[in-house]
């Protein structure tokens, strides 16, 4: 978690990890026809188990439901199975045809209904913010299509539906329920544990059909930062001019930049103090108490500007250590 | 009083109200970069919008206009994100671009058609082209099936009690070794007005659908658990074959089954070679690498799979019904046989060239 550090400091400060910075090996860049390099990041198997979990608690939900439907209206024609040349015999067979049906449809369709949406993903999928997508061959990213969401969903009936069928079997039949539990635990758990063993999280539905579960982000666009007034270098408070030296600029690199843009968005005022306090120190400035926001916005915007001319000039400067 | 009401109602829907954003103009900006950024977000915010629309489902009240230019602004964003990532030091706003685009991406590049369009190609030529496609493995299939067959019927010959090893119980009921005649042919004629024969129709459509998946989905062990899942279900087939052989009523056992069994057994020898031929794949997977030869050959017979689906559910409606109204051993041959050579001209001699042939 101490993975932030305040850069301005020397002091080790204990801070949240910045949002948005996922770990390099669930990274994969993928090259758009366009030729423009994605970053996609692979869901996490945590993720996706609660994905699943919550997509299984909606499918019982689903058919309890229509079985509590199909009940009712079975109790409204009258429920007789005694005399099934009746009428209402025939209404009540052919609400169990029904109730086979949707059940056989919420077991198998429910996943590929929702994969196949724009949005690649069930409800479950979409709690957790993860989607499907074709997996990449090297750097070309691929198009998910129709067949591969059926693949993946079908191979899903072995890992998760079989070991089931083996205690069932086993119960009905009147076998070893226990011998087919334990049976039945082994062949899930070989399953459920396979994502573990490759580099992509691939489940073997994933790794037939040629797909893996990335997630899926949204961010909304924050504010430009230098439209301010603060932002040309006079405070609205003091009404001084703050103009930095190029020496006073050259101290700083990206990843600083970067931290204080962070700190700038979130604007919380013992933040803003202290990073304030630490740049006057290195640079030998003393600004007045109270207008660190002006003061920081103001080298926010010219550290960036000069930054960014060295960038359109091939020069670039990592951070405080690296020189440029 | 309706001045009065009128900004009542403006500040509650102020609330609700997103905070209103300025527009800002480019010029305002101290950053080259930050003007750069917002000469152009009208555009990205366009297609924000139009994305968000799209993945709520709401793709018919989407103008033609913004559909249209929805692969325009997924260009212009794509651009903007590789000029942002060279010019502009601005994390937040590259990281909003990467996931702009990106959702734009899925969009663009997402499925090619709706489920609606897929069926219709499907139906049209993909389906039987992805059945000529499996090629050798359906041969090594329906090789597996005859020999399954063969060997139940050849281990029963020889010891009857495998029958019992063979057939599970819920099936031999009465149909055991030793049953007379007269008990035998009970069981394949005159049970028309027998009840609840739908319902039986659609549990054995679900049964059936999920062995067969699982016949497919078992594929990727190299295909091993297919072939045995194959052999053992044909030996069952053989051992009843046999039993009703040796009270001379094989001709009208074979009648019996042939009315839904065409279907259904074609159905299981499809499923059987979808999932040999991902399993054949998966061990001599060519030049292709390992990962890349399994999810082609899985996409494939993913579509075989489908039909095949589709197929029990004929296969469930003739066995439902069909069976039970036709009672004469020639009609229920006839009506199996043609069902066999509807479904072979179909997949085999039914070919339309075009964008779905050799998928």
């Amino acid at each position: 978690m101490a993975r932030w550090r305040n850069p301005f400091r020397r002091k080790v400060q204990a801070q949240p990890a910045p949002r948005g910075l996922p770990d390099e090996r669930s990274r994969r860049i993928v090259i758009t026809p366009e030729g423009v390099p994605l970053p996609f990041t692979l869901a996490s198997r945590g993720s996706r188990a609660a994905a699943l979990f919550l997509d299984l608690v909606m499918i019982i939900g689903a058919i309890v439901g229509a079985t509590v439907i199909l009940v009712k209206l079975a109790g409204i024609v009258g429920i007789n199975l005694e005399s099934s040349a009746s009428p209402a015999g025939h209404a009540v067979q052919a609400l169990s045809v029904l109730w086979i049906i949707v059940l056989f449809l919420f077991r198998n369709a429910w996943f590929l209904f929702f994969e196949l949406g724009p949005r690649g993903a069930t409800p479950g999928k979409r709690i957790t913010g993860i989607r499907v997508a074709a997996r990449a061959r090297g750097t070309e990213g691929g198009r998910l299509t129709t067949e591969a969401v059926i693949a993946r969903n079908l191979v899903r009936d072995v890992e998760l539906f079989l070991p089931l069928l083996f205690i069932l079997v086993a119960s009905v039949e009147g076998g070893d329920v226990a011998m087919a539990s334990w049976a039945g635990l082994v062949w899930f758990l070989i399953f459920a544990l396979f994502p573990f063993f490759n580099r992509d999280r691939l489940r073997c539905g994933d790794l037939i059909a040629g797909t893996w579960v990335v997630e899926a982000p949204r961010r909304k666009l924050e504010q430009a930062l230098s439209v301010s007034d603060g932002a040309r270098g006079r405070s609205a408070e003091t009404g001084a001019n703050y103009r930095f030296s190029d020496a006073d600029l050259a101290v700083y690199g990206e990843y600083e930049l970067q931290v204080l843009e962070r700190v700038l968005r979130e604007g919380r005022a013992d933040a803003l103090r202290d990073v304030a306090q630490t740049i006057c120190g290195k640079i030998g400035w003393s600004a007045g108490a109270g207008d660190e926001l002006a003061f920081l916005e103001a080298y926010y915007a010219q550290l960036r500007a000069r930054l960014e001319t060295g960038m359109r000039f091939g020069r670039r400067k990592a951070d405080k250590h690296s020189g440029g | 009083m309706n001045a009065a009401s009128s900004s009542i109602a403006g500040r509650i829907a102020g609330w609700f109200d997103k905070p209103s954003e300025k527009a800002i103009a480019a010029e305002e900006a101290a950053l080259r970069s930050d003007r750069f950024r917002l000469e152009r977000e009208g555009d990205w915010k366009r297609l924000e919008s139009i994305l968000r629309r799209i993945e709520s489902g709401r793709l018919r009240r989407l103008s033609d206009d913004d559909l249209l230019a929805l692969p325009v602004l997924y260009r212009t964003a794509a651009s903007s994100l590789a000029i942002a990532r060279e010019t502009s030091l601005d994390a937040a706003l590259v990281g909003y671009l990467e996931t702009l685009t990106q959702r734009a991406w899925f969009q663009v590049y997402g499925p090619r058609a709706s489920l609606w369009s897929w069926l219709r190609g499907f139906l049209g030529g993909g389906w039987s082209a992805s059945v000529r496609a499996l090629g050798m493995d359906l041969l090594l299939a329906l090789a597996l099936m005859i020999a399954g067959t063969a060997v139940g019927w050849l281990l029963v010959a020889h010891d009857p009690e495998w029958y019992h090893a063979l057939v599970p119980g819920g099936f031999a009921d009465v149909r055991a070794p030793g049953a007379s005649r007269e008990v035998l042919r009970g069981t394949l004629f005159g049970n028309q007005d027998q009840n609840g024969m739908s319902v039986f129709a659609a549990q054995l459509f679900s049964n059936n659908a999920q062995v067969s998946i699982m016949c497919f989905a078992l594929g990727f062990a190299f295909g091993l658990p297919t072939m045995l899942l194959l052999v053992h279900n044909t030996a069952l087939l053989g051992a009843m074959l046999w039993l009703y052989h040796g009270q001379g009523l094989l001709v009208d056992f074979i009648g019996w089954l042939s009315i839904h069994g065409t279907t259904e057994l074609f159905a299981i020898l499809l499923a059987g070679a979808a999932g040999i031929h991902v399993g054949r794949s998966m061990a001599f997977p060519g030049n292709m690498p390992i990962l890349e030869a399994a999810s082609a050959a899985g996409r494939r017979a993913a579509q075989v799979m489908t039909g095949v689906v589709l197929m029990l559910v004929v296969a469930a409606l003739l066995e439902g019904f069909g069976r039970q109204l036709v009672d004469s051993t020639p009609s229920r041959l006839a009506v199996g046989g043609s069902m066999l050579v509807l479904w072979c001209a179909y997949f085999f001699a039914f070919r339309r060239d075009g964008r779905m042939a050799g998928r």
